[in-house]
């Protein structure tokens, strides 16, 4: 079984030395470029996180994280989740072997497994407002819809982009540019699950603890 | 000397040789990560709501299991590697998860020396965050 040569790599003989290779080619320069815009993303959250994280017991007499959360609710966002980020990898591998129909499976599960999640998300801030749980009520309820608000807005942005990949490659077929930017989609895909697992420990799982 | 003369873009799988590389591989890497993820879920939902684990304990397992988590999704998901063609990659990573450390420890370091040190005036008590 070759996964382990898969997830290992190759050995530093096999590589020319960065002067003799030239300028690598646009669709590495463009993957590393939106690499660093991701990270910038993932610092910005992390700021986003440290406030929370200070303001999480300021509830300023107003509802707790215990009595809020259902974690119910939070594993089926995760598994949501979860299995939108695996079906958006098959869909890089069915774009690796320029299969159309695997793209556009695949792309169609990533989106409603993408609008699952945010339906459920959506529910449950309207629940919590409801509830007189809205952001002006306490600093943790500030931080809480800033930084989970944030990471939905980020969720429906994919989303949008998501459409806008499947009409692109219908129209243009499988161009460089085309295939660059689905490239950078999957990424940023996998970048927000990598965000959420973050949310769902420290928001939901650490919120509920006594 | 092979082909392969550049740093691989983050999220591509290493590059190999044709043979070795096969649609079906990439599908069994890709289970492998959702597998190990739904593991790691799972365990961090169960030790968030059992009593079996000693209780001041459970953030800890909790954090445990999300960085471990976090490595899945890096190395199954986004193809991070420690290989040569790989090194920018895992730099510019590296820097991102020192300037998030910085900023996660340095925040919460000085927030609670603030309360500590507010805790001695009783005067200022209702300014103070409410813990």
């Amino acid at each position: 079984m070759n996964v382990l040569v898969e997830v290992d790599a190759v050995s530093k003989a096999e590589l020319l030395d960065v002067s003799e290779a030239g300028p690598a080619p646009k669709r590495i320069i463009a993957g590393f470029g939106f690499w660093i815009f991701l990270l910038s993303d993932i610092v910005m959250f992390s700021a986003l996180f440290a406030s929370y994280a200070v303001l999480a017991k300021a509830t300023a007499g107003g509802p707790t994280g215990a009595q809020l959360f259902d974690l119910r609710n939070a594993a089926m966002e995760t598994a949501f989740l979860l299995l939108s980020s695996y079906s958006c990898g098959l869909m890089s591998l069915a774009v690796e072997s320029r299969h159309r129909f695997g793209i556009f499976f695949g792309a169609v599960v990533t989106f409603l497994l993408g609008a699952a999640f945010l339906n459920l998300e959506l529910r449950e801030f309207q629940d919590m407002i409801a509830a007189g749980a809205s952001p002006q009520r306490s600093a943790f309820l500030s931080a809480f819809f800033t930084l989970v608000g944030c990471h939905g807005l980020h969720v429906a942005i994919g989303l949008a982009w998501l459409v806008l990949m499947m009409i692109q490659l219908s129209m243009r077929g499988f161009q460089q540019v085309v295939v660059r930017r689905l490239h950078c989609f999957s990424l940023f895909w996998h970048a927000l699950d990598i965000i959420w697992v973050l949310i769902f420990t420290i928001v939901y799982l650490m919120g509920v603890l006594p | 000397m092979t082909d392969t003369r550049w740093d691989v873009a983050p999220g591509d799988r290493p590059a190999l040789p044709a043979s070795e590389r096969s649609m079906s591989s990439g599908v069994l890497v890709y289970t492998i990560g959702l597998l190990l993820a739904a593991i790691l879920t799972a365990t961090s939902f169960w030790v968030a709501n059992t009593s079996a684990i000693w209780a001041p304990g459970v953030p800890a397992g909790l954090a445990v299991l999300a960085i471990a988590q976090m490595g899945v999704h890096l190395v199954f998901f986004l193809h991070i590697t420690t290989g040569p063609d790989s090194t920018h990659n895992v730099l510019a990573l590296a820097f991102g998860v020192l300037i998030v450390f910085l900023v996660l420890a340095g925040s919460l370091v000085i927030m609670a020396n603030l309360n500590e040190n507010m805790m001695a005036h009783g005067e200022m008590m209702n300014l103070q965050m409410q813990r």
